[in-house]
Formats: C-alpha cells, structure tokens, sequence
C-alpha cells in the first residue's frame, strides 16, 4: 500500500469522519473530559476491600480518593466488652498479617498500665516470634505485590516460604493466624520440644531462598521498570502524612521505633536498620528484603538466647497469668494435670479463684498508656485507657496501614493509573488494619 | 466426554432401590450424572476474600496445599466467568450490598462457600458492624468453620461441596 | 529527653503537665490547642513535630464529656507526649489540625464518625469507616454493642452488653 498521503487524503475526501463522534461541534476540537472509574472494593488488585475512585485524563491519574472502611469490625468498641486476656484475641485480627505485633503492642500497654514486666525468658520469646512474624508478612508483600503487578511465580515461592514459618507457628501456639499468644505478664506457653529443631532449620533454610527472591526480582528488568521511580514520596511529604515504616525509611529518615525507643528488649540485640533515599517502590521493595535479612540476625540471636534464659513465661502473681499452666501433654496440649487436681479435689478457694481469674480476670489500675511497636508496616500504637475494672475502657489501635494510605493520592496523583496498583502494592497495606 | 461411556459402569444400587427412585421421580441419568462431574472438576472461584481467611485460602491455593488439584487454581477476577464464590473473611455492613450484588451478578450455575465463622454467623464480633452471618444475604452451600480454617478444612469444604454438585440435578 | 525533662521543659509554657509510668501529659484548653502544638512543634529541644495518633474518650456522666487526645512523637529528639483537650458534652467542637498536620485528616474524620466531635476547619468531614448514611456514632458509651441473639436448640443467649455479666 502506497504511503503517499495525498493519496490517502483523496481518499478520504466523501468519507464520513469516523471521529465525529468524539468532537465538541461548536470547536471541531477533541472533548477533553475527565473519566471517573471505580477500582473495587473487590479487585484482584487492590490488596484487600479498598476502593479507589480515580478521575482519569487518558491514563493519567489527576484525583484518587480511597474509600474505606468496607472492613469495618467494631474491634475497639468490642474491646470494651470484654476482659483484659480476651482483649488479645480481638486485637490480634487487625492486622491480620502481622498478629504478633499487635498481641505484643497491647500486652506491652497492659503490662505498663499493670507496672509489671513480663520475666526475661518471655521477652527473649516475644522477640523470636515477632521478628519471625515480620519476615512471613513481608514474604506476603513479595508475593502479593508479585502478584499484581504479573509475576506470579513469585507469589508460589512467597508462599512456600510462609508454609515454614507457619508450620513453626502452629508448633508453638497451636495456630497458623491470629495467634492470641502473647499475653498480658508474659507468653501463653513455653516451647514445645520439637521447637527448637523447626527454628534451626527455619535459620538454615531461610537465607538461601532469600538470595533466591534477589536473584529473581532485584535485576529482573521488568520488576525494575514497573518499581523504579514509581509512587514517589519524597520525606517531608512522608514526615507531614504521619508515614512510618519501610516507606519513611525508603525516603532517607532512619526512623525505627526499634532502636529510637526500645521495647521487649531490643536494645540488647545487634541489628541494622536498612535505610535508602531514592523513595520510591524499588526502593521499598529493597528494603523489605534486607529487613528479612536483618530479622533473621535478630532470631538467630534470641534463639541462642534462649538456652541462657531459663525460668517461667509468664509472671507469677497468679491474678495475671492465666491459671491452668497448660503445657504440652500426652493428648496435644492440655492442663497441668496437677493444678486440676488441686482446683478440683483439693481446695474450694483455689476452684473459687480458679474461676473468677478465667471469668473476670485481672483488675487494671487507672490511667491511660501508649505503647507503640515497629510492626512490618510502620508505627503500631495502642492508647489504652482503664477506670480500674476487669474490662477496658477505650482501646484504641494506631494502624500504620490506615496512615500510610492517606498518602496513596499523593504518590500518584499525575502519575499512570498502572503504577498505581504498583504503588499500593509498595506501601503493602492491610485493610484489616486500615479499618479494624 | 460421550455419555454413553457411563453405560454398564455399577451403579451400586439394586433393582429395587431404582425402581423406588423412579417412582419418587428423582431419578439422576447418566447425562446428569456426567454435567455434575463436569461441573465439579472444573469450578471456577470468584475472588472474594476480605480478612485473615483470605490468606488462607490463598494458602490452599499456593503449592503446599494445591487446589489445582481439583481444578480450581484459576481465581477468576470477574463474576460473570466464575461459579463458585468463597466468602472468605468478615463481612462488614458497608460490604453487605457489594456481595449481593457480586452473587447476583455471577451466572447459573453457583455455589458459595461460607469460609470461617466470621462469615458463617457473624463470628467473634457479635456487633454493630458485621453482618452475623452471610446466609442472611446470598444463599449458602457449604459453611467452614475455623478462625481461620486451616487450608485442609477449606479443601475439604470443596470436596464436600463437590459431592454435593456431582450428585445434583443440573436441569432443574 | 527524658520524660521528667521533658515535663520541665514544658511546664514553662504550660501549667498542667504530668508525668505517670514514664509518659508525659499535657492538659490544654480548647482555644489554646493550635498555639500549643505549634509551641511544641517548634520550640527547641522539644520539637515534637510528628503526629502519631489522634483520637477520642467518651465520659457519659462527667464534664467534661469528651477527651481528645493527641499523640505527638519528635524524629529528632527521640521523645513522646500527649495533649489532651477536653469538650463538653453539648458543644463538641473542636479546631481542627490538619492544616498544621496533614496527617489528621483521616484520624479526624474517624473520631467524628465514631463520636461525633466535630473538627472546625477540617476540609472534609465525612463519616470514613461506617457506611455513608449510617445514624449515630457508636463509640460512644450510650451507644449499644449491636449484635444479634445467638440461637441453639431451645435456648437463645443475648449478645455480650445484654448478659446482664458486668
């Protein structure tokens, strides 16, 4: 076919002009209107119920509005319901992808509210299973984010990986999810035999499949293009969004609750906090990786601990800790056979006070507290108040992910809508977090 | 597949049972018999995960706990394309009317599958903001229970559900 | 800073300032709240320029009715406090932060929508985490748990607020 445009011009000439229909008739010029589309709340790639309202000009993202709340659980006034202990249970689905942090961020505000400190071998565990806890969540990013933005091999090795870390879980708590483990005055039980064979092997197998995801992902020319320079949040705007977590530390602020303001003893262990300055998803995503690494120095460190450390799990006055001593028996995981015996054949009192401890449970002291703990998403806070009875008054669970994501409209807001679903993706939000 | 392969295959019933069958007229031919095991090999989920179950199912669908052992790995974005819709997670009030209207818009035949109590009766949070139980908006198959169910409650929820569908009348 | 410095260094500018299990609070009057988180955001050394949280208490019976209380963290000096304004019950209103802290905007759109404390200034209040035309706010204490009956065979067991249990 000839390329000679006069050609195609006479051509032309007799033929209706297909893009009438697209043409303001005052102007002949094309109509310049913006488009508002609706991105879920059910969207595979949206992270969970979130929705995005975006008004588009062609493929670029002039507006965004998330709207949410499509989660909404009524945990905090639940909360208010229910006793001190079964105030974990409930604060432990928030973010559900990082549970143990949110059992460790209440019992550290219960314990302060207490003025009690959970016994030294129960600390060494709250940080094993914590950092352990960090490192399956951000295997989820990897294959979430994976996921989304097409790499789906990724999204089975994530899971892979995760199986491993869950398999211990369950060894220890009895649950894959949503543990309910960490308790006020220290942990539910201590671990079991073949614990400390999973963890070993956990710390052998994990940094080879590590190096794996970096050889997959960090040169990968695909994964570079869709995460380089993508959702750019530069610190000062981090820093005013109230941002924490691997996106502050990806915009150059070293900002750790960690290491700013120690808990559960952190400052004993040796650790570094990856820190980058290009601020954007690539950068995120490189930080989560290390963060993996580092995570795992910290477990192998409790875990050679752990042997030094002897002694109870949990405090010993016996209105806090949780009566029944279970540990591992010869059916699964049951009562201290002795204890039953005391409670049931021995002693009216101690049945007595076996069943108010179990029903009630402990009084809290007046006051109000704020604990914060460096989840896998950022600043985890709980303001917890108490009028002095066995129940709180107001617990109120400072999401990282329900402030991170005020800051998705700033990150691409005049960018391509495919990058959004890459920026969302580096943020990695949880919506049960972001509407508890 | 032809149905006349499932000629002289044992029914494991005897005479008289199918004769009581034909008089009851609930009688399953051999061409209902070959839909409802096409059917149940090769359900399409819709994705419908909302809280911690989602993680689960998406657990059971990663490669420890296949679910592309029974066909079902192929999460399908859109409604009109699946047949099975897993109500993964708490259903909240202002999600209610995006669920009936996700079922409403998937295609004869269905099914849902309630995972977990949260979405079987309302769960642990017996409150203001969740509705108790998703059975009070779309019809439910299968309920799970669990908080969350383990992977291998999930799939054992779908052989169930897929017993239920292979020994189904499909022309009703 | 430490946490008794901390309290020094405030109580300069201000006079309620306590100290309780190592945390630092700040009691400020209504119409006082934006000059001194703008004190406190500026002032040397204390430089509490990071809002972390923002939230609200429900008090039925007491004057004042609601507690709003915020959670201000410093990146540079490592140290934490918290402002608390106290409103009455019949006028809940309060001036919003969000233009000295963008950060607020969601956390005030979630304490109006559970409370009803109104943020003056705020560029958007709606409701956040409830559905758009839901009535009442639930956190406060009047409000009922919600929930249904739970039902077993010949018997129904009242949901939790009902029980009659303290």
């Amino acid at each position: 076919m000839s390329r000679d445009t006069s050609d195609m011009a006479a051509a032309r000439d007799g033929v209706t002009d297909l893009t009438a229909g697209f043409r303001d008739p005052a102007t002949g010029e094309f109509r310049q209107e913006t488009m508002i589309i609706n991105m879920g709340p059910q969207h595979p790639s949206t992270h969970g119920v979130l929705r995005l309202l975006l008004e588009l000009d062609g493929e670029t993202v002039i507006r965004c509005k998330p709207v949410i709340g499509y989660l909404h659980t009524g945990i905090e006034k639940n909360t208010e319901y229910r006793t001190w202990v079964q105030g974990v249970a409930f604060v432990t689905r928030a973010d559900y992808l990082s549970p143990f942090f949110n059992e460790l961020g209440y019992c550290l505000g219960v314990e302060r509210l207490l003025g009690i400190e959970a016994p030294p071998r129960a600390q060494v565990i709250r940080v094993l299973v914590c950092e352990l806890n960090r490192i399956a969540s951000h295997l989820i990013y990897l294959a979430t984010g994976g996921l989304e933005l097409g790499a789906v091999s990724v999204m089975l090795y994530g899971f892979r990986e995760r199986e491993i870390i869950l398999d211990l879980f369950e060894a220890i708590t009895g649950l894959r999810m949503n543990h309910a483990y960490i308790r006020p005055g220290g942990v539910l039980m201590d671990l079991p035999e073949e614990g400390p064979q999973k963890i070993r092997d956990i710390l052998r197998i994990l940094p080879g499949r590590i190096d794996e995801y970096e050889t997959l992902l960090d040169d990968n020319p695909i994964w570079r293009e869709r995460n380089e320079g993508v959702g750019v949040l530069r610190a000062d705007e981090a820093l005013a969004l109230g941002v924490t977590g691997p996106v502050l530390r990806a915009a150059g602020v070293p900002a750790d609750l960690r290491k700013d303001m120690p808990y559960a003893g952190y400052e004993t262990y040796d650790f570094d906090v990856p820190v980058r300055t290009e601020a954007d998803a690539y950068a995120r995503y490189r930080i989560r990786i290390e963060e993996m690494r580092e995570s795992l120095k910290i477990a192998q460190q409790a875990f050679e601990r752990l042997d030094e450390t002897p002694g109870p799990v949990m405090v010993a006055d016996p209105k806090v800790g949780w009566p029944p001593k279970l540990s591992v028996g010869p059916d699964g995981i049951g009562n201290d056979p002795a204890y039953l015996r005391h409670i049931m054949e021995e002693s009216m009192e101690a049945l007595i006070h076996h069943f108010k401890a179990v029903t009630q449970g402990v009084e809290v002291p007046p006051g109000e507290v704020y604990s914060a703990v460096e989840s896998p998403r950022g600043e985890l806070g709980f303001h917890i108040v108490s009028t002095g009875e066995h129940r709180p008054y107001r617990v109120k669970i400072r999401d990282p992910s329900f402030v991170n994501l005020q800051a998705l409209p700033a990150m691409i807001e005049g960018y391509l809508v495919a990058d959004s679903v890459a920026a969302n993706a580096s943020i990695d939000p949880v919506m049960g977090g972001v509407d508890r | 597949m032809p149905a006349e392969r499932f000629e002289g295959v044992h029914l494991g019933k005897t005479p008289e049972e199918v004769e009581e069958e034909v008089e009851r007229g609930v009688l399953v031919t051999t061409l209902d018999r070959a839909v409802g095991w096409a059917r149940k090999q090769s359900m399409w989920p819709a994705t419908f995960g909302l809280a911690c179950c989602a993680i689960e199912m998406m657990s059971a669908g990663a490669g420890q706990y296949d679910l592309s052992r029974w066909g079902m790995e192929l999460f399908r974005a859109s409604p009109r394309q699946a047949d099975l819709m897993i109500v993964a997670g708490r259903v909240s009030q202002k999600m209610a009317p995006v669920l009936r209207r996700i079922y409403d818009q998937m295609v004869e035949p269905k099914w849902v599958i309630s995972m977990g109590v949260c979405a079987s009766a309302g769960g642990m949070f017996t409150n203001y903001a969740i509705v108790q139980g998703v059975d009070t908006i779309v019809p439910v198959d299968i309920y799970v229970p669990g908080c969350p169910p383990k992977p291998e409650m999930l799939m054992y929820g779908i052989l169930k559900l897929q017993g239920k569908v292979r020994t189904s009348e499909p022309f009703r | 800073m430490s946490p008794e410095d901390l309290a020094q260094r405030v109580r300069s500018r201000f006079p309620d300032v306590v100290v309780t299990r190592g945390e630092v609070t700040v009691v400020l009057e209504r119409d006082d709240l934006l000059d001194g988180l703008g004190w406190l955001r500026d002032e040397d050394g204390v430089e509490l320029g990071f809002l972390s949280s923002l939230s609200a208490t429900h008090w039925p019976d007491a004057e004042p009715a609601f507690w709003v209380d915020y959670e201000l963290r410093s990146m540079t000096r490592l140290h934490r406090i918290r402002v608390k304004v106290g409103l009455p019950a019949e006028d809940p209103h309060v001036p919003s932060v969000t233009p000295m802290f963008p950060t607020a905007n969601w956390h005030e759109r979630e304490t109006f929508d559970f409370f009803g404390v109104v943020f003056d200034g705020h560029p958007e209040l709606t409701r956040i985490l409830l559905p758009d035309d839901w009535e009442g706010h639930p956190l406060r204490k009047d409000e009922p748990l919600g929930g249904v009956p739970t039902w077993f065979h010949g018997a129904t067991v009242p949901p939790i607020d009902d029980r009659g249990m303290a």
